[in-house]
């Protein structure tokens, strides 16, 4: 769930931090890397998955849909490394193509739910009055609806498929977005110098996009890299709940749903993987995220 | 500053009025109704007749307008009216499942709140430290656990070691007694799922304290305080956790309206007859009746907190305040 | 009129009780027994409205029902007894009047004496439901004329015509006999309260929790029941129950348990586990929306038929879902059923899967479909809708073909057959106590029965089914309905059969008394069951 973040207060060295000059990312993540070694574990640990994620085809030893009747819930083996599930199906195939789900799943849903919510949040800030209070009443109703019944909605009308199960976890990350960069974009609006690019006659547009968002990008950052990861976890749990990606599609929400019950005692294999690999993914996630809000938040620099 | 406040109370109204709509609406997107799942569930086929007689018993064969306006109007009201289900009212259904999911939730909160102020506290008073490194670590896997990952294994590690300490396997019983009926059995039901959602609470919150401990301790005031000669006990104490604790409420306020959320999937998991699992139902179900109450009664009490935090910092906040 | 007691031999077999000694104990009085029921609440308590196990489980111990399915020998499909008459009544009248007479000093739970008249007016609301009252079964008695209580103990069923599908449907153990004064005063007051003849009377209700019972001291079966009393917990989720047999908290549930649940309880609990084993009377079956391209044309649907290896298929899923049985459209434990050989004949039933494959292919050339790709619309339960839908898709991916799962919830899943909004659906036909000619209703076009969504017409087949229902001579009503399935299978595949569920009870050992039938609606009233501890 999101956190209230810290409001930047130093902003050109925000800016200049953030990198936004292309010299400034290359600087900016070897500091990253030798500052924050935590935060680069957690970047290595997500790029491992991501990676089998986007090699899955090429590394995969078998397709992760065949079912194969006569190695059904066997242990791990030299033949299949992680085993296999109640179908027969390899494991280690499930996991590394799951892993291309999850980063779609939540990479898909942290960028589109995050540049909306920057969008809303942002506009919100900016135009204030009724505008402002009327949005953050609709944000209200969004985030407080119960997310079963948005995935239920979203599924029974448009049918389970990987889209329809990214705009149900899109949606309320929206309106947590737009309520973290909201807070931080308020103290940005009472800065002399949008006042006095309006009397200049900026365009809003322009002022919105060049002033304000640039400088809401620190929390912006934490929040969608939160999101990545708790979209994973929302994709875990709408599978549990049969709302969530379908078979034979390997993901590994679905995966745990299969087998983590059934098979528990049994064939534990079948849901211990597909767990590590969700925890392992988001811990990652999450640390990556810490170490790049230590980075962000100028208080924490001087140390 | 009194403008803002009363304006902002009466935009409660408006907002609830959206949240019933919207669930209204949702609800009759989705194909097919209660009846046919009421009739068919059970594989037998049934006559058109047969359905007809159905949603002419439940109303829902009045056009989505008239529905649309006796709903509002009920709410105006309080009334919550009848469960399309079950054919009991919905205040009943519904106060039947509470008390176990306030329960379960207070618990959450009881232990995530027991947890997460000392650890994080101690995490920001000796950051970078091996128990600072410990604490993190702990906090990041409960955010990075499926909730009901952690329920179902949790079961059956309590179902092994019972069984291999004691040859008889051990679980909570699965029928609910209320607290002051028979005190041990409730808390065997209700500590296991506690303990699952209290953890992730703990997570949040503790990073929370972290962080604003660690704000906080930077302060001029309590580099003074030190500089004076003042015990860092009572420094800690007096100064700085007291500043602290702000955000830390505000955060646990607002995550105790998600927690009503969270208590679904746990409820499934430990089969507890509350309110998550009334709400999967009478969604499975579409109970029209009974899911437009529960989702106003959850969104209900997150605007309510919601309320309560934004006066809490228009209270706090100069700007607002002397707008 | 049904033939004897003939029973199949793999039936036979398939009912063996895998661990209790085969001859008699000597029942033991008392104890509670405790078990969970499948489900969360039900919709309401009237056996006549509702078709869920759900109400079945929790409330048929309070009543008593006319005819059933011999409770001690509850795996037969032709073993009919009586509950309230008194004999078996020899039909007249050219097998279309059946005379009941009733038993003496039958009570309600609250001491008023059950007459014929009570019978006669629950049959009534049954069979000839007044305005507004739902009855959900009325179809099954469209055979029935008249349900008549010419004095107190007797009760007469005149039929318009003579059938072997009568007794069956009036041995449906959701046919409770209510009071007909409770029926004449308020004909819902059923939905919300409980009041039978039955071996347990009500004691107590928690929604979503429990219901419990005690003993019916003035039960009319003598020395029954057994038990004190029941404790019927909801647990709807499957692990839950699992755990609970496990530890104990409940001894038994009794719709059935997947093999994986089977093989944990048993290395966990060892001989402290009996397991009771039965083919089911619920089977997978995919159906065809005749209305949409290219599944208008027979040769299409034959073919996707054909593609399906059943015989190796069923073998494998066995071991991970609760099926098992290849089989026709008839029970196989029925004398109608279909032998192997005979089956062996039928469209994607052959031996030789290569074989079979290859026409496959050969029949979506002709028709134009290769390379064919749609949806299968599966409904959102795991055991076995699920796997079964995954198995099938990789079938189908064998001759080419490409198909996508399209999973719902129940509500949208029933409405999107109802309406056509499909291409083809993987269902399931489950009934109650076996009775095939009833139950193959379910593949005749829409006009006849009201629960087809396949949307065609075939005149030729309605004739054929009306033939075998009319039919009383068992050699001929077999061969007859050999013809019937060919038909609806083979030629035109209006419906692929995929195979037979099985059904699963492992339970604790110390309840005695159990004996598994083909129905987790059969047999549920609890009064032989007993506890030894």
């Amino acid at each position: 769930m999101a956190t209230l973040e810290p409001t930047p207060t130093d902003l050109p060295a925000l800016a200049d931090d953030i990198g936004l000059a292309p010299r400034g990312i290359f600087a900016a993540s070897w500091t990253f890397l030798q500052r924050q070694p935590v935060g680069a574990i957690g970047l290595v640990l997500v790029l491992i998955f991501g990676l089998a994620g986007i090699f899955a085809d090429w590394i995969a030893p078998y397709s992760p849909t065949a079912n194969d009747f006569a190695v059904m819930t066997e242990p791990p083996s030299w033949a299949h490394w992680l085993g296999t599930d109640q179908l027969g199906r390899d494991l280690l195939s499930r996991i590394l193509f799951g892993a291309r789900t999850a980063f779609i799943v939540g990479l898909t849903s942290a960028l589109v739910g995050g540049v909306s919510g920057l969008l809303i949040g942002v506009a919100s800030a900016y135009f204030g009055g009724q505008l402002d209070l009327w949005l953050q009443r609709l944000l209200d109703i969004v985030m407080a609806f119960p997310l079963i019944i948005m995935a239920l909605a979203v599924v029974s009308i448009f049918g389970t498929g990987i889209q329809n199960v990214i705009v149900a976890i899109t949606i309320p990350l929206i309106p947590r977005c737009a309520r973290v960069v909201r807070s931080s974009a308020l103290a940005i609006r009472e800065v002399p110098y949008v006042d006095a690019a309006r009397a200049l006659g900026f365009g809003h547009t322009r002022i919105i996009m060049r002033h304000m968002v640039p400088n809401v990008m620190g929390p912006f950052l934490v929040i969608i890299t939160a999101f990545v990861g708790q979209a994973i976890l929302a994709e875990a749990a709408l599978s549990y709940l049969g709302l969530g990606v379908q078979e034979p599609v390997p993901a590994w929400g679905l995966m745990l749903q299969g087998g983590a019950e059934e098979y528990a005692t049994t064939a534990p294999w079948i849901a211990v993987f597909p767990g590590l690999a969700i925890m392992l993914t988001v811990f990652g996630i999450n640390l990556f995220g810490d170490s790049l809000r230590d980075v962000l938040d100028p208080k924490m620099r001087d140390r | 500053m009194y403008r803002y406040i009363i304006s902002r109370i009466l935009l409660v109204f408006p907002t609830l009025a959206g949240a019933a709509t919207l669930v209204f609406v949702l609800m009759r997107l989705v194909p097919g109704d209660i009846c046919l799942v009421r009739l068919g569930e059970g594989g037998s086929s049934f006559t058109t007749q047969a359905l007809a007689l159905c949603h002419a018993e439940i109303g829902i064969d009045r056009p989505w307008i008239v529905q649309y306006l006796k709903f509002l109007w009920d709410l105006a009201r309080l009334d919550f009216g009848i469960s399309m289900w079950s054919g009991k009212p919905v205040i009943l259904e519904i106060a039947t499942r509470f008390p176990i999911s306030l329960e379960v939730a207070v618990m959450a909160t009881i232990i995530a709140v027991a947890i997460a102020i000392p650890l994080g506290t101690i995490s920001a008073l000796r950051q970078n430290s091996w128990i600072d490194l410990v604490v993190r670590t702990f906090s990041i896997a409960g955010l990075a656990t499926p909730a009901f990952w952690l329920g179902i294994v949790s079961i059956l590690v309590v179902l092994d070691l019972t069984q291999a300490i004691s040859g008889h396997p051990w679980m909570p019983p699965i029928d609910y007694v209320p607290l002051w009926q028979d005190p041990i059995r409730n808390l065997s039901i209700v500590m296991l799922p506690a303990l699952t959602i209290g953890y992730r609470y703990a997570a949040v919150s503790m990073r929370m304290t972290r962080s604003a401990m660690l704000e906080v301790l930077r302060e001029d005031y309590i580099r003074t305080a030190r500089a004076k000669g003042l015990i860092n006990r009572i420094v800690i104490n007096r100064h700085a956790l007291k500043n602290a604790l702000l955000p830390v409420v505000t955060v646990i306020g607002i995550e105790f309206a998600f927690l009503i959320g969270g208590l679904v999937v746990t409820e499934q998991v430990f089969n507890l007859n509350g309110i998550g699992r009334l709400m999967v139902l009478s969604v499975q179900n579409q109970d029209y009746t009974l899911t437009q109450a529960l989702v106003m009664l959850t969104v209900t009490i997150a605007v309510l907190s919601n309320l309560v935090v934004d006066l809490l910092y228009a209270w706090l906040d100069p700007r607002i305040r002397l707008a | 009129m049904a033939s004897g007691t003939r029973l199949c031999a793999a039936c036979l077999a398939a009912a063996l009780v895998l661990a209790a000694p085969a001859f008699a104990e000597t029942p033991k009085r008392g104890g509670t027994l405790t078990y969970v029921i499948p489900a969360d609440a039900p919709p309401s308590f009237d056996g006549h409205r509702e078709g869920t196990f759900a109400m079945l489980h929790a409330t048929a111990p309070f009543y008593s029902v006319l005819i059933r399915i011999n409770p001690e020998n509850p795996s037969s499909t032709t073993d009919f007894v009586c509950d309230l008459c008194t004999v078996m009544p020899q039909p007249t009248d050219e097998d279309t009047t059946y005379a009941f007479k009733i038993r003496d000093g039958v009570k309600f739970h609250d001491g008023s004496p059950l007459t014929a008249s009570d019978v006669a007016a629950s049959w009534n609301e049954i069979i000839h439901p007044p305005e507004g009252v739902l009855s959900l079964r009325r179809s099954w008695y469209t055979m029935v004329d008249t349900v008549a209580a010419p004095d107190p103990k007797t009760v007469v069923f005149h039929l318009k015509f003579a059938t072997n599908a009568f007794l069956p449907a009036l041995a449906d153990p959701f046919t409770f006999i209510y009071q007909k004064a409770k029926l004449d005063e308020d004909p819902h007051w059923y939905e919300k309260n409980i009041l039978g003849s039955g071996p347990f009377k009500f004691v107590s209700y928690e929604t979503g929790q429990s219901i419990t019972g005690a003993r019916n001291p003035d039960y009319y079966h003598p020395g029954l029941p057994y038990l004190d009393g029941f404790i019927g917990l909801f647990a709807p989720k499957q692990a839950t129950r699992i755990d609970a047999i496990r530890s104990d908290r409940a001894a038994m549930e009794f719709r059935g348990l997947p093999p994986s649940a089977r093989d944990e309880l048993k290395s966990a609990l060892g001989d402290q586990l009996t397991i009771a084993e039965s083919d089911w009377n619920c089977g997978s079956v995919v159906y065809f929306n005749h209305k949409v391209k290219p599944f208008d044309d027979a040769r299409v649907r034959r073919a996707l038929s054909l593609a399906i290896d059943r015989w190796h298929g069923a073998q494998a899923l066995s071991k991970i879902a609760n099926v098992r049985t290849v089989g026709g459209i008839v029970f196989p434990g029925s004398p109608l059923a279909a032998t192997k050989p005979e089956l062996e004949q039928t469209a994607g039933y052959w031996p030789d899967i290569e074989k079979s494959r290859a026409e496959a292919k050969r029949l979506l050339k002709e028709a134009g479909a290769e390379g064919l790709s749609f949806e299968l619309l599966t409904r959102g339960v795991d055991q076995p809708y699920k796997t079964v839908g995954i198995w099938l898709v990789d079938e189908w991916s064998k001759i080419g073909l490409k198909v996508t799962q399209k999973v719902v919830p129940t509500g949208p899943f029933i409405e999107a057959q109802r309406s056509g909004n499909y291409q083809v659906f993987s269902g399931a036909n489950c009934h109650g106590v076996v009775n095939p000619l009833l139950d193959v209703q379910t593949y005749l076009p829409g006009s006849y029965y009201s629960g087809n969504y396949e949307f065609f017409e075939d005149p030729h087949e309605v004739a054929l089914y009306e033939k075998t229902l009319r039919e009383t001579d068992p050699a001929r009503e077999r061969i007859l309905m050999r013809e019937f399935e060919k038909y609806v299978l083979d030629d035109q595949a209006h419906a692929m059969y995929l195979m037979w569920w099985y059904r699963i009870i492992p339970y604790r050992s110390y309840v005695k008394g159990f004996k598994i039938s083909p129905s987790h609606y059969i047999n549920q009233d609890l009064a032989t069951l007993w506890l030894d501890r």
